[in-house]
Order: C-alpha cells, then sequence, then structure tokens
C-alpha cells in the first residue's frame, strides 16, 4: 500500500484534467460526485497507508518514494520525491479526510453556480497541491506544494471574480503571501548553500553534527529558521502578514473551511514541525515562534470580539488558533502543535459549514446583527454548531479540549508569562465564540421579514458532512489519552519523526513536570474553568443582557473603534507600503525614464539637429551665392599663397 | 625681328577676360547670360594656355586648349538642356527664382 | 579544420530565403492567402528541420555540431563557419517555433502589403538564425545587422502610430551598439594577427586583463543595449507599443536573447578577466533592471508596454543568472531566455488577439473579460503564472535556478533579486484582475468574440511547453550541460590563473594599478597611468602576444588538459 502512496497526488490530478476536459456535457451531480469520488479514493489510499505504516515497526515508518529529478544542474538536484512517514500520514489524512467531506458539502452549497465546474477543478486542484506539500521529500517540492495551494486560494477567494471585493482580496492574499514566500525562497537557497541538499533526510541528519563541529555556525541555523518561519507567517496568517486571512472570507464558505481554516493556512505549522530538527538547533527562532505564535493568538482574539460578519469571527478564531500551534511548535512542543492542527482542522471546518449552512439558510446574509433565534429553525446546523463552539473553547470532552490543554501545559513549562497570556486567549476565545453562537442561535430574532419566511434547514448533503465532522470534534480529542505523563498515543506515534531532534527545553522541562501529575490535574481543571468563564459571560452579555455590552463598548470607546478598525493595520500598510511604492513606480517611469534617459538620448539628437540647424544656413540655394563663395574662398587661397 | 607680345599682357588679357566671366557668373540672374559668362571665363583660362604653349614651346597647353573646348561644348549641350527645362517648368531663367537646393 | 560534412544548418539558415523567392512570384495584392500559405509553410518546415536538429545533437559533447567550414572572403580570411553546441541548441529551436507562431498570428492581423511583410518577416529569420549559429565574427556580425533592417521595417511600416519615432529610435540604440562592437571584431582581428575571423582562433588568444576590459566594453554596448540592460532598455517600450504584434513577439523572445547569447558566446569566453572585473556593475546593473522594470511596468496602463517593462525586469534575472559564472547561474540563465521569449512572447501574443478586437490595449478599457471570453482568460491566466514564475510552470525553474547560482556568488544581490520576484506577482496580478476579473463596464466589451481555433492553435503549443518545462525541464536543461560546464569551467580557470588574489576586480581608477601587478608578474614594462595611452602602445606593438613570456595564466592553462574556454589543440 506504501508504494502506492503517489495514488493519492494522482487521483485529484485525475479529477482536474476530467472536469477540466472531459466531463463538459456532464450533470451538476456528475462533476461533483467526480470530483468528490477522486478525493474520497485518496481518502482510502492515505488510510490504506496509514494502517500499512502502523504495522512496521516505529523506527521504520519513514518511506520515500523518488519518482523522477526534477531540476538537475550541477550539483543542484532535486527530485519529485514522496515521503510518507508519521507526520504526513497524519497531514495526509486531515487533508483527504477534511477534504472529501468538504468537497460533498460543496456540491450542495454550488448548487446552481454557474462556475460550478470550475470550482470543482479548483478544488481537486486544491487537494493535489495540498498534499503535494505534505507529501514532499524535500524543501523545493514543498516550496511547490506551497505555491500551488496558494493559487487555489488566490483563485477561491476571486471565484465570484465579478464581485471587486472578491478580486481584490484573492490578489491581496496571493501577494501578501508571496512576501511570505521571499524569505522561504531566501531559506532554501540558504540550506542548498550550507548543507549541499535539499532532501529533507540528509539535511535534517547533517545538521546537528555541522553545526556541532562548526562548519554550519549557530546563526547560519537561526537565519534559516527564521526565514523559514517569514514563509510560515505568510501561509498561516501570523504576525504581521495574517491581514489576508479575514479577507480572504471573500471566496466560497467551503472554500473558507476547506482551506483558510483546516488545511493551507496550517501548512506553516506543518513546515515548521517538519523542519523542527533545524528549530530545535535554534533556540532564538523558537522564541520567536512562541512570541509571535502568542502575539497573533491575542491580538486575533481580540479583533474577534467585535467583529459583526459571521464569517470573519471564524477567520480571526482561525488566526488566533493558528497561533496557539506556533506557540506550541515555539516552546517545543511539536506534537502538540500537530495534534491541535488536527482538532482545529476538525471544529474549525464545521463551524465553517455551519456559518455557511447558515449563510445559505438565510440567503446570503453573513450579518451576525441580521441573525438571532435561528436555533428552532436550524436544528441540525444549531446543534452541530454548538459542538464545534465547544470544541474550539476547550471544555471537556471536546476535541479542542485535549489539544489546547496540552499546548497550555507546556507553555506553563516553560514559562509563567506566556502561559498567562495564553489562558487569557483562552477565555477571549470562549468569550467571541460563544458570542457568535448567542447572536446567531438564540435571542430575539433581528432577521428581515422578507429573509425570515424563506429560512429553511440546508439539504442532507450539507448536513451530513456537519454531522461527520461534529463526531470528529467529540471523538478526535480520544487519540490524545492518556492525558497525563505526556505520553499519549497521538505522541509516541509521531514522536520519532521528531526524535532526530533533541528538543532544546521544552523536553527537558516535560520530563521535570512528570512528577507532579496532581499539578497537571489541577491545570486542566483551570483551563476548563477559564473557558466555562468565557461562556458564562458571553451567556450574560450577549444573550441575557445586551445593554451590558453596548455599555462595555461605550465606556471603552477608544478601545471599541481600534479594535472594530482592526488596529488600522491594513490602512498602516496602504499608507507606509503600497502607496510609496506606486508613487515611486509613478517617479521611475515618468521622472527617470522618460526624462533621464530618454531625455539623454533625444538630447544627444537634439543637440545634432540644433548644430545642424545652425549650418544650414549657409545653403541658400541660390547658385549665386554658392558661386561669391567659391570666388572668395579662390581669392582667399591665392591671397594665402601670395602673402607666405 | 618680329615684335612679341610679351607673356604678360597675353595673361593680363586673360585674367581681364576672366573676370569678366567671374562679374558675370556673380552679378547677372539670367541663366543664359550667366551660361555665357562661364564660357568667356573658360575663353580666359584657355587664352593663358594657348600663351604659355607658345613661350614654352610645349604642346601640352594646346592639347589641354582642345580638352576644354570639347568639354565646354559637351557642358553647352548639357546645360542649355537644363535651362530649357529649368524655363519649361518655370516660364522663367531667372537663378534667383531656382532655390530648391535651400537647407 | 573541422567539417562535420553536415549541410544542416545551411539549409536552416538559408530556407526562409527560398520562401522569400516563392513569395517574390507571386502577387501582393490578389494572392494574400497564397503568401501566408508560402510563409506558414516555409517557418513550419524550417521547424521541422530544428526539430531534427534536436534529435540529432549530441548531449554529451561540449563542442560544436553541425560544423560547416567553407572559405568565404579569403583575402580577409573570413570564413563561413556555422556550429551549434548546447547553448545555441535551444535558442534555435526558440527561433524557428516562435517564427511559426509569428506568420500565424499576423494572419489577420497584416491586411496591407502582406507580401513585404512575410518577406521581412522570412529575412528576419535568416539574420536570427545566421547570428545564433555563426561561429566567425565576421559572419556573426553581418547576421546581426542583418536582423536590423527587416525588424526596423516591421516596426516602421507595420506599427503603431508612433511608428517612425519607435523605429528610429529602436535603430539608433542598436545601431550605436553595434558599431563598437565592429571596431571591438576589427581590433580582434588584427590582435590576433592570423588573418581570420574565426571565433575558435579569437579565442585561442592570451589578452591581458587591460585589452580585455576594452574589448569587453566594445562588445558590452551592443549587447547590452539590445538585452537591455538598464539603463539602456528606453527603446524597447517605445519598440513594443508600435510594433505590430508579430512584430513584437519576435522582439521579446528572440531579438533580445541576441544580447544576451552575446554575452554568454562571446563576451564571457574571450574575456573572462574582464568579465569578472565588470561582474559586480553588471549585476548590479540587472538588479536595478529587475526592481526598476517591476515597478514602472506597476504603474503602466497600457497592457503592452507593463509586459515590455516586466521584459526588462526578466531579463535582468537572465543577466545575473549569467554573471554569477556558476552551473546554476548559467544553466538558469540559458533556460529563461527560453521561458522568456515562450511566457512573454504568449502575452504580446495575448495583448494582440485582444486589440485585433478592440482597438485599444489601454487596462481601464477592459475589465470582466472573464464571463465574456473565458477560454482567452484561461490561457491568459496560464501565461500570466508562468511569467510570474509559479512552480510547476517554466518561469520557476529558471528563476530559481538563476537565483540559487546568485545566492552562491552574492547573496545580497540574490536577495535584492527575490524581491523582484514579489513585485513580479504585484504587477501582473493587478493587471490581470483589471482586465479579466471585475464586471463588464464598457459596453464595447460585450460584444466580443472568444478565440477562434487559430488562435487557439497558436496559444496551446505554448501552453504545453510553458508546463513540459515545468514540470520535467530535463529535457531542456540536459542539452546545456556540457557546453555551459565547460564554459563555467573555462571562465574559472581563467580567473583563478590571473588574479588568484583578487575577487573584485576594479574598473577604472585602480585598474591601472591592478593591470601593471599582472602585467608585471608577465614580464613585461609596467604600463602608463592612462590605461588607453598603454592600450594603444600594446596594440601597435602586439607585445602581449608572442614576444614577452608567457603570462601567469597562461602558463598554468597550459598545464591544465582542456584549459581555456576552448582548447586550441581541437583544431
Amino acid at each position: 500500500m506504501l508504494d502506492l502512496a503517489w495514488l493519492m497526488l494522482a487521483l485529484p490530478l485525475l479529477g482536474v484534467f476530467l472536469n477540466l476536459f472531459v466531463t463538459g456535457r456532464m450533470s451538476e451531480r456528475g462533476i461533483g460526485w467526480l470530483a468528490s469520488a477522486v478525493v474520497g479514493l485518496a481518502l482510502l489510499v492515505a488510510v490504506g497507508a496509514f494502517l500499512a505504516l502502523l504495522k512496521l515497526p516505529p523506527q521504520q515508518r519513514h518511506i520515500e518514494l523518488n519518482v523522477y529529478t526534477w531540476i538537475a544542474s550541477g550539483s543542484l538536484s532535486a527530485g519529485f520525491g514522496l515521503l510518507v512517514d508519521q507526520l504526513s500520514i497524519i497531514m495526509a489524512l486531515v487533508v483527504t479526510g477534511v477534504g472529501f467531506i468538504i468537497h460533498v458539502y460543496s456540491i450542495g452549497y454550488m448548487h446552481g453556480d454557474p462556475g460550478f465546474r470550475r470550482y470543482f477543478v479548483y478544488l481537486n486542484l486544491f487537494i493535489f497541491s495540498m498534499l503535494i506539500l505534505v507529501l514532499a521529500n524535500n524543501f523545493l517540492l514543498l516550496f511547490v506544494g506551497w505555491e500551488g495551494v496558494g493559487l487555489c486560494s488566490y483563485l477561491l477567494i476571486g471565484f465570484w471574480y465579478e464581485r471587486k471585493s472578491a478580486a481584490d482580496a484573492g490578489k491581496k492574499a496571493f501577494i501578501v503571501n508571496r512576501v511570505g514566500d521571499f524569505g522561504f525562497l531566501l531559506a532554501i537557497f540558504l540550506i542548498f548553500a550550507l548543507f549541499g541538499s535539499l532532501d529533507f533526510t540528509t539535511v535534517f541528519s547533517k545538521a546537528p553534527q555541522l553545526v556541532q563541529s562548526g562548519v554550519v555556525s549557530g546563526a547560519a541555523i537561526t537565519a534559516i529558521t527564521l526565514l523559514l518561519f517569514v514563509g510560515a507567517t505568510g501561509k498561516s496568517a501570523q504576525l504581521p502578514l495574517y491581514v489576508w486571512l479575514p479577507d480572504a472570507m471573500e471566496g466560497p464558505t467551503p472554500v473558507s473551511a476547506l482551506i483558510h481554516a483546516a488545511t493551507m493556512v496550517t501548512a506553516g505549522v506543518y513546515m515548521v514541525v517538519r523542519t523542527s530538527a533545524l528549530f530545535a538547533l535554534a533556540p532564538l527562532s523558537l522564541t520567536v515562534v512562541a512570541g509571535i505564535g502568542l502575539a497573533t493568538a491575542f491580538f486575533a482574539a481580540t479583533m474577534g470580539l467585535v467583529q459583526t460578519d459571521i464569517k470573519r469571527v471564524l477567520a480571526y478564531s482561525t488566526v488566533s488558533q493558528l497561533g496557539y500551534m506556533f506557540l506550541a511548535c515555539g516552546v517545543g512542543a511539536f506534537t502538540a502543535a500537530i495534534f491541535h492542527l488536527m482538532t482545529h482542522a476538525f471544529f474549525k471546518s464545521l463551524l465553517f459549514l455551519g456559518s455557511g449552512s447558515v449563510i445559505h439558510a438565510l440567503g446570503g446574509e453573513q450579518d451576525l446583527r441580521r441573525m438571532g433565534g435561528l436555533f428552532s429553525k436550524l436544528r441540525t446546523t444549531g446543534i452541530t454548531f454548538w459542538i464545534g463552539a465547544l470544541a474550539i473553547a476547550g471544555i471537556f470532552p471536546f476535541a479542542g479540549f485535549f489539544s489546547k490543554d496540552e499546548i497550555l501545559w507546556e507553555t506553563l513549562q516553560e514559562s509563567l508569562f506566556l502561559w498567562a497570556v495564553a489562558a487569557f486567549t483562552a477565555f477571549l476565545t470562549a468569550l467571541y465564540m460563544f458570542r457568535l453562537i448567542y447572536l446567531t442561535f438564540h435571542g430575539p430574532s433581528r432577521v428581515s421579514a422578507e429573509r425570515a419566511a424563506h429560512i429553511h434547514e440546508s439539504p442532507k448533503v450539507m448536513t451530513r458532512p456537519l454531522v461527520v465532522l461534529a463526531v470528529l470534534s467529540i471523538l478526535g480529542g480520544f487519540v490524545g489519552l492518556p492525558l497525563i505523563q505526556g505520553g499519549n498515543l497521538f505522541k509516541s506515534f509521531l514522536e520519532p519523526v521528531l526524535a532526530r531532534a533533541p528538543l532544546a527545553h521544552g523536553a527537558a522541562a516535560a520530563e521535570a513536570g512528570h512528577a507532579a501529575i496532581g499539578f497537571e490535574l489541577f491545570m486542566m481543571i483551570v483551563s476548563l474553568a477559564i473557558a466555562v468563564a468565557g461562556l458564562v459571560m458571553a451567556r450574560r452579555f450577549f444573550l441575557q443582557r445586551p445593554e451590558l455590552a453596548q455599555r462595555a463598548a461605550e465606556v471603552n470607546a477608544w478601545l471599541y473603534r481600534l479594535l472594530c478598525g482592526k488596529y488600522f493595520v491594513d490602512e498602516a500598510y496602504d499608507l507606509l507600503v503600497v502607496r510609496p511604492v506606486k508613487q515611486l513606480g509613478t517617479i521611475l517611469w515618468r521622472g527617470f525614464d522618460v526624462l533621464v534617459i530618454d531625455g539623454i538620448a533625444n538630447g544627444a539628437a537634439d543637440l545634432i539637429r540644433g548644430a545642424s540647424g545652425a549650418l544650414r544656413r549657409l545653403q541658400t540655394g541660390y547658385v549665386k551665392s554658392y558661386a561669391v563663395t567659391m570666388v572668395l574662398g579662390a581669392m582667399l587661397l591665392v591671397l594665402y599663397f601670395v602673402m607666405r | 625681328m618680329s615684335f612679341t607680345v610679351p607673356l604678360s599682357w597675353y595673361l593680363v588679357l586673360s585674367a581681364i577676360v576672366f573676370s569678366i566671366g567671374v562679374a558675370g557668373v556673380l552679378l547677372r540672374r539670367n541663366a543664359l547670360v550667366i551660361f555665357m559668362c562661364i564660357e568667356i571665363m573658360l575663353s580666359g583660362v584657355n587664352l593663358s594656355f594657348i600663351a604659355f604653349s607658345r613661350f614654352l614651346h610645349s604642346m601640352s597647353g594646346q592639347i589641354f586648349f582642345f580638352f576644354v573646348m570639347t568639354v565646354a561644348a559637351a557642358e553647352v549641350a548639357v546645360g542649355l538642356a537644363i535651362i530649357l527645362t529649368i524655363f519649361r517648368s518655370r516660364e522663367s531663367v531667372d537663378v534667383d527664382e531656382v532655390n530648391l537646393l535651400r537647407g | 579544420m573541422t567539417d562535420s560534412g553536415s549541410s544542416l544548418l545551411t539549409i536552416i539558415i538559408f530556407l526562409p530565403l527560398l520562401g522569400v523567392l516563392l513569395l517574390a512570384f507571386l502577387n501582393g495584392e490578389r494572392q494574400k492567402g497564397a503568401i501566408r500559405a508560402v510563409a506558414l509553410l516555409t517557418t513550419l518546415i524550417d521547424f521541422l528541420l530544428t526539430l531534427r536538429l534536436w534529435t540529432a545533437f549530441d548531449a554529451g559533447s561540449a563542442d560544436f555540431q553541425f560544423e560547416e567550414l567553407r572559405p568565404w572572403i579569403e583575402s580577409l580570411g573570413v570564413t563561413y563557419h556555422l556550429g551549434i553546441d548546447g547553448i545555441s541548441l535551444l535558442l534555435v529551436l526558440l527561433t524557428t517555433f516562435m517564427t511559426v507562431l509569428a506568420v500565424l498570428a499576423s494572419w489577420t492581423d497584416i491586411t496591407k502589403r502582406v507580401k513585404e511583410y512575410m518577406i521581412a518577416m522570412l529575412l528576419l529569420e535568416v539574420g536570427m538564425l545566421g547570428a545564433f549559429c555563426a561561429l566567425d565574427l565576421f559572419l556573426f556580425y553581418v547576421f546581426w545587422e542583418l536582423m536590423l533592417i527587416p525588424m526596423y521595417l516591421l516596426i516602421g511600416i507595420w506599427g503603431g502610430p508612433r511608428r517612425v519615432y519607435a523605429a528610429i529610435k529602436f535603430f539608433l540604440f542598436t545601431m550605436a551598439g553595434s558599431v563598437l562592437m565592429l571596431v571591438g571584431i576589427i581590433g580582434l582581428y588584427f590582435l590576433a594577427g592570423k588573418n581570420s575571423f574565426d571565433l575558435l582562433d579569437i579565442l585561442s588568444l592570451q589578452l591581458t586583463p587591460n585589452l580585455q576590459f576594452w574589448f569587453f566594453l566594445a562588445f558590452f554596448f551592443a549587447f547590452a543595449i539590445k538585452v537591455p540592460v538598464f539603463p539602456f532598455h528606453t527603446w524597447l517600450p517605445d519598440a513594443h507599443v508600435e510594433a505590430p504584434t508579430a512584430g513584437s513577439v519576435i522582439l521579446a523572445a528572440i531579438l533580445l536573447k541576441m544580447g544576451t547569447y552575446g554575452f554568454l558566446r562571446f563576451s564571457v569566453p574571450l574575456f573572462p578577466l574582464a568579465a569578472q572585473s565588470m561582474a559586480p556593475l553588471i549585476s548590479v546593473l540587472a538588479l536595478i533592471g529587475i526592481l526598476y522594470g517591476a515597478l514602472v511596468a506597476m504603474v503602466q496602463r497600457d497592457v503592452k508596454k507593463l509586459v515590455a517593462y516586466s521584459s526588462v525586469s526578466h531579463l535582468g534575472f537572465v543577466m545575473l543568472g549569467m554573471f554569477a559564472f556558476n552551473m546554476q547561474g548559467v544553466q538558469g540563465s540559458l533556460l529563461q531566455m527560453v521561458n522568456h521569449g515562450l511566457s512573454t512572447g504568449a502575452l504580446f501574443l495575448i495583448v494582440g488577439m485582444i486589440y485585433e478586437r478592440r482597438h485599444t490595449r489601454l487596462i481601464s478599457d477592459f475589465g470582466g473579460l472573464w464571463k465574456q471570453v473565458p477560454i482567452f482568460a484561461a490561457f491568459f491566466l496560464v501565461i500570466m503564472l508562468s511569467s510570474i514564475g509559479l512552480p510547476g510552470l517554466n518561469g520557476f525553474v529558471g528563476e530559481f535556478l538563476i537565483l540559487v547560482g546568485a545566492f552562491q556568488a552574492n547573496r545580497l544581490y540574490a536577495v535584492l533579486a527575490t524581491i523582484g520576484v514579489i513585485l513580479g506577482a504585484v504587477y501582473m496580478l493587478w493587471m490581470f484582475q483589471r482586465v479579466i476579473f471585475g464586471t463588464i463596464t464598457n459596453d464595447a466589451n460585450r460584444g466580443l468574440r472568444d478565440l477562434n481555433l487559430r488562435e487557439i492553435g497558436i496559444l496551446t503549443p505554448i501552453v504545453v511547453l510553458v508546463v513540459w518545462i515545468g514540470v520535467y525541464p530535463a529535457t531542456f536543461l540536459r542539452p546545456t550541460d556540457a557546453s555551459v560546464r565547460r564554459l563555467v569551467a573555462g571562465y574559472q580557470q581563467a580567473v583563478q590563473g590571473a588574479a588568484p588574489r583578487t575577487s573584485v576586480a576594479p574598473a577604472t581608477g585602480a585598474d591601472a594599478a591592478w593591470a601593471a601587478r599582472v602585467l608585471g608578474e608577465a614580464g613585461e614594462p609596467p604600463p602608463s597611468e592612462r590605461p588607453w595611452e598603454m592600450n594603444l602602445a600594446a596594440i601597435g606593438s602586439t607585445a602581449m602576444t608572442s614576444a614577452a613570456p608567457p603570462p601567469m595564466e597562461r602558463r598554468m592553462g597550459r598545464d591544465v588538459p582542456g584549459a581555456g574556454p576552448l582548447p586550441a589543440g581541437r583544431r
């Protein structure tokens, strides 16, 4: 089965080609199910590969398939090669699993859209690129997938290209990601320059020795890891490059669920975990990762508090949760990061799909201020949405509790301050999530009259995926059992991939913590209490006494404005980056190109023309004046010879 | 003893004839007249060729004279043709009106 | 003397002349269809012949292949010497390929003076192919100038409203450079003293660093203007905007490559030391070109002008890679020449197609085209993505290799050039959005026809190649391997032999001192303070070749078998 891993890539690609060239006359249903089927088959392959991997002893769970040499020039050789190990198979399972569910959901959601076929072509292409990303066995191929998913994101955000905001958002996503890619590319160059190879296996096995022997300086590793992280901040929407993700909500909602919540945006986390061998050698980078991750988690959560667009709340929540994952990476808890990545994929895609169901029911309405009281009409959506919210808030026994608690626990090992901020962010998470729930599903209905008449639960093709995801959101956390002693199933499965990296501080700290089981249990209760506090406060502010929220906003008017304005980061970028660059372009063109360079060229031409203009006066055209000149010249010559 | 006119007289005459020709070319406007003046200039030159030939006892001066004569004849043929076409197109042979080559 | 006995190159180069001959018998007014068919057939056969060239090419050898060597002007020692190696092979293929498409693209675009147009096109092809194949400097120069005239006519007669200005500008800029090159060629001829313009004879010359510098400069202007290297680029936007579609395509895809090809074929192997000392300057100019071209492209209102400026940016990458002097850099730059030919050529074709329908190229006149012309938009999308270097398409492979090469040579350059990659995405996406996305605001766009079969037929082969190079570049990289390896090795040998302690050789002021040291080592009298005087003196005495004891680099070069860009022994 493991030898067939390439099928995972081939199937979605086949889907792309079929839907692009063959199924032109097929019905909508046929196209949608075809696209879903190829992803479903890829999921089966992934499951097969996973089971095959489980049968192998842990240290042999590392299979590389070299398909062909892609770019070879001099000493550079980058292959098209796949790597199937514990990390990539988990990612592949998440991608194909969530991908398949969302494909099915899309059949209902995109029903009747004129771009139906185009949509599924893009979606299959995305799955293909994402699988390249997670299965690549070298940095360059990872980058190919990285750019590929970026392209699909661009195309899908701008899917409804006739809306200017959608086209703008797509462009913004691509360009901001390019800024991140800038760092990623430089990291690749540096890796090649230092290690002479781009293969993961070679680089990771060489790195510790080279650093120890002093051939590669620690600063160089720090530079590589920081540059990689720059790439990750772009793709995974971290400070300061997170700005594209909220705008990306212009795309169809299933896209937001698949790309901008469950899979693509977690690519940065995956990349950091994949290169954990390098990060482990660069403590400074880990600190930066933790700091940026936590700051992002916090700021995004505060912005999520005041958003009025249902999808934007979820978008900021995604940014915030991604921050958690990076925090986990930063404190050396790479397994916790992947664990949270997985559970997050379940409950966040559930939430997005749920919001899509709400939007679908309301005929396109996305504003929280015009919702409310929908629970009775949208039963399935409401219940599954609740499950998702409980999971993200970290309430036992939902999936988010397990993963988030682990991150908080690992953070506490590292620093009390980091834990305090993370815990407060967890409180904010619960607060904005339940605010969303209460504003959407409970309280008085604020839906406009004509829309209220058409409210209906979504078709089964949409609600069944919700149920599946809800089940996953409940059960997904239990792979992290047993909770305590830091040695759960998930962790021990994943550990061998990271074992080659002697974790600098996280692991040591975790071992020190083993003594106090009681303390660990106590901390679980604390984090549970924090989440519950968020729920209670949200209930009070947004369900029982809405005027309290009003008053809070009025008292802290400037804070409220700051949050609503999203810290005015977009405006600052526009003022500090976008406009100056455009102006520079204009100045260079009008000023330098036209005036200076052409000025010199045309000036030279003008000089010659001017000189000839003066000389042409001599040419009167009259025979007589020529004759006079001749005679005068002859006389002068004679004179000269006579006088000499 | 025969009286011999000194060379200088010939040369002075030649110069006078030549100068008359030059003056005519420079001062007259009629192309035909200018043309004739050029012939006068040639005659002046020819005179000095003959005079030198006589005094130096060399035939080359006379040969040159014949050259000049033939060239002048050819020139007349071409020149008159040009003047004729100019007259046909402009109804005038005034050279001051022919300035198409002005730069 | 090597003559492979094959006349394939001659046939390929001069086959278009046969087409011209046929065209001469056709009536320009009444037989337009036949004229087009003859031109298309000629170029198509020529392309098929070059495919034969490709299949018969021995990728393992760095030598010139399909060589032809015949005396031409014997009193001057001019020979008719042709041959191709891995460096020219791809460009020859690109030339015949793009010419076919260019002829197809002018099918309905050109309606007046079709006969003369096609004749100019075919003559242009003769010039381009000849220049890529010529191994005799004199012959090269003849072909080089031969290209100039048909292109001048294409712009000046079939161009847009300001065509005369653009044509003259193009002509003057290019001419100014090539005249200096002629001086350089003649200088080399006399220096070699072998009564030969043959490239291989001149390669065996051992020039002093100082002479190399001056000769490099003479060739530099010709090639730099053609590339165009910043700041010699201003003829390009004008020429592109005014030229007819096919003219722009040929100009972008092939004529610009003449400059970069010239650097690779002549400047670097002939004057390695000068190339080394000039590399920092040229790299900086290339970098400026990359960023400058991108920034200026961003604010253009005319699509064609935008593409023209993007060419400046892309060719900056090519130059940067070349002057990194390592395998990845040079190979990447070679591949990027082809890539740029394909994607920019295709962009011009696309712009031409929409111009033919709407008679405008202003970005603001479009918008929302996707809905109206989806096939057009899809092709546009793929080509645009290839131009911004998306992995999986051709642009990425070239750009990546160039940047890897540049990074090894100088990290700062590579970092700055990578910024150009970001900017590249900015201007292209922005333009694409304004043209293709949104709703149709301009009513004139409502009746737009989508691409017809001919147009799809033009773009499809390009897209196939774009994907092919992106996914499996080995097909195109492998034939260049051996030649590029020899080029790089030759360069490094020359540089290491000459100045082991000088990494960055100064160009002007300190040059004298540097040259003095090198010359001093060689046992020659120290040069005067002013390099040009020394230069003249050196030419006058021809002391540098025979009289003096061999300079250091020569002795070292001789010890190593296969030293020098092309060993003299093979002749």
